[in-house]
């Protein structure tokens, strides 16, 4: 186990540096500099700001210095908020993102794993058709559309729920999180129906069945162990696709997450923030896949003989 | 052990006459939903192919006078609020969102198969060089980096097609690579080495053909992924631009006055989400079709 730990750990380094580099030479390589559409400032003014941001060096000298600094845990000043470096920004965004993300992983593993193992339970029946057509729906239906369809329908409409912000008013944390959460739920029932599928023809079934258990022990200690290790598995990646899917919601529903800032980032070619939010992003999204790597292992053996030569 | 079966079950099948691909077809046929989501595919298609010459106002016909009108009979699904007929825009929304879709696609299949086969073929420290590439590809956040990609370089749609094209190749190359990789230890190739055919002829005349089916479903379920990611795109504003329409494009007008004129959310959302609907349903049914093994999930 622990050379499973440590050699998929390994593997996770290259990514991340990958990421790191394609980024920055990305980033350096976009048209136009930073202040070019600022006012005219003076040569000064411009050689302060230019050494300020390291613009002054070569290229390969400031990735290196990046680099030193990233170590360090140190993202840099922004463009846009020169007062401002860009890990406040970061870490100004993301609890909110994280709690959104998080809201959503429970919506989605709740409603898919019922609506699964429902399914599973009587395949080929209405109980079964019914919560997979919704889940086909929800695998077909794009966050972008979802959210505001629903702010359509319960916001406008019914005027139920609040229709943006996030913590103003009772509510309004509800929709971005069932839309965010909605492809992932839908995803869920469909891993969990086939896994549990899979497992209740096993052979330990009908043993725990004919020594006497009561069909819903059989169900609850035997056959979803079993039949929501794919589910297991897909919850890492999961949890890192809604990180980087959480801009949509924040976008649609005006919230303040990290996936907000990065758009307009972009948006206003906030370079060193660009490049700050990247690089944090995409490396918590690979230790969200190591994780979820190490926790598939852990529950079920086989997959670490592959490093066990 | 897949393909092996697979030769055995034609081998049976053979005194009937049926073929794989013919007893595909009958088993696809059976599957309703896809066969409903082929014809509406195939109706997709035709109109879009045809909408020049059919769609009953111009893309970008103006009639500031009129506004956004409610569905009427004059204009089907109503107008946006520069009464531009959105019946229209739709149509050559769809044009755009299918030609994004099945283009990267096209690119994403050249690549995936070339590369898997080459992988797959030759194997030993090149295949093991090349899958390591793949895995650190994969773990890439595609998203953020198409994103960068098309704030850094502009908004054309050419770096639209090759961004998607390049980045939904990855699991196609796995899979024909472990289709080559099955296939190519068989008596068939075999025999064709010993007829002296080169290397390159046996990828292209043998092995890829036999890998065909996983392939076709493993593209039609591309596209699909390929139109949402362009969609999406443009509704960020980083796809297609104004006064061309796309799907997504016209999502995210919709979305800006849905309180005063939901048709224009409603309407661009169900062509979008039955489309991709289709394109699911037909890729489940014809991996059932083709590859009954393969079905589980």
């Amino acid at each position: 186990m622990w050379r499973f730990i440590a050699v998929r750990t390994l593997q996770a380094i290259p990514v991340i540096l990958t990421v790191i580099t394609v980024t920055f030479f990305l980033v350096r390589a976009a048209p136009g500099g930073p202040f070019s559409s600022e006012k005219a400032v003076s040569d000064q003014v411009k050689a302060a700001l230019e050494e300020q941001y390291r613009l002054d060096l070569p290229a390969y000298e400031q990735y290196f210095a990046y680099m030193v600094d990233l170590f360090r845990g140190d993202f840099g000043p922004s463009f846009n908020f020169p007062s401002r470096s860009v890990n406040e920004l970061i870490f100004q965004g993301l609890p909110i993102t994280l709690e959104l993300g998080l809201y959503a992983m429970l919506i989605a593993v709740l409603i898919g794993v019922v609506a699964g193992v429902c399914a599973a339970l009587k395949p080929n029946t209405l109980q079964d058709y019914i919560p997979m057509s919704l889940s086909m729906i929800g695998i077909c239906m794009p966050s972008f559309l979802l959210g505001p369809v629903l702010v359509l329908v319960f916001g406008i409409w019914l005027d139920w729920v609040p229709i943006s912000g996030w913590g103003n008013s009772a509510g309004d944390k509800l929709l971005p999180s069932i839309t965010l959460g909605a492809m992932y739920a839908a995803y869920i029932a469909r891993l969990s129906r086939s896994g549990m599928l899979e497992v209740l023809s096993q052979d330990y079934l009908r043993t725990a069945r004919a020594k006497g258990l009561p069909e819903y022990i059989v169900i609850i200690k035997h056959a979803l162990r079993g039949g929501l290790l794919p589910v297991v598995a897909y919850i890492g990646p999961a949890f890192a696709g809604l990180l980087s899917g959480s801009f949509v919601v924040e976008t649609v529903f005006q919230i303040p997450g990290l996936g907000r800032f990065y758009v307009q980032a972009a948006f206003n070619r906030d370079y060193t923030m660009i490049l700050g939010t990247t690089v944090f992003l995409a490396s918590l999204i690979v230790v969200f896949n190591l994780l979820s790597d190490i926790l598939s292992a852990w529950i079920n053996p086989r997959l670490r003989y592959q490093f066990r030569k | 052990m897949a393909t092996s079966t697979s030769t055995e079950s034609s081998l049976l099948a053979m005194p009937k006459g049926v073929s794989l691909w013919r007893d595909a077809w009958l088993r696809l046929r059976k599957n309703k939903l896809a066969m409903f989501g082929l014809g509406f595919l195939l109706l997709v298609m035709v109109v879009c192919l045809l909408t020049p010459w059919i769609a009953p106002y111009g893309y970008e016909e103006q009639d500031l006078r009129l506004g956004a009108v409610s569905p009427s009979a004059a204009h089907w699904l109503g107008t946006d609020t520069f009464g531009r007929d959105l019946l229209t825009r739709i149509l050559y929304g769809g044009r755009v969102s299918l030609l994004v879709g099945f283009v990267a696609t096209a690119v994403a299949l050249v690549i995936g198969v070339a590369y898997g086969a080459i992988a797959g073929y030759v194997g030993g420290k090149l295949d093991a060089v090349m899958m390591r590439f793949v895995d650190i590809l994969y773990a890439l956040p595609i998203m953020i980096f198409i994103i960068l990609l098309m704030v850094v370089f502009g908004r054309n749609l050419l770096l639209l097609f090759l961004a998607i094209g390049a980045i939904e190749w990855l699991t196609m190359a796995r899979i024909v690579r472990s289709q080559v990789q099955n296939l190519r230890d068989q008596e068939f190739v075999e025999a064709a080495m010993s007829l002296g055919l080169s290397p390159s002829a046996i990828v292209v005349k043998h092995l890829i053909p036999n890998a065909l089916g996983p392939i076709i479903v493993y593209t039609t379920l591309t596209i699909p992924s390929v139109m949402l990611l362009e969609a999406f795109l443009s509704f960020l504003g980083l796809g297609i631009q104004p006064p061309e329409s796309s799907w997504g494009l016209l999502i995210s007008y919709g979305v800006e006055t849905m309180e005063e004129y939901p048709w224009l959310l409603i309407f661009p959302g169900l062509a979008l989400s039955l489309t991709l609907f289709s394109l699911n349903f037909l890729g489940d049914g014809l991996r059932d079709a083709l590859d009954p093994k393969a079905s589980r999930d």
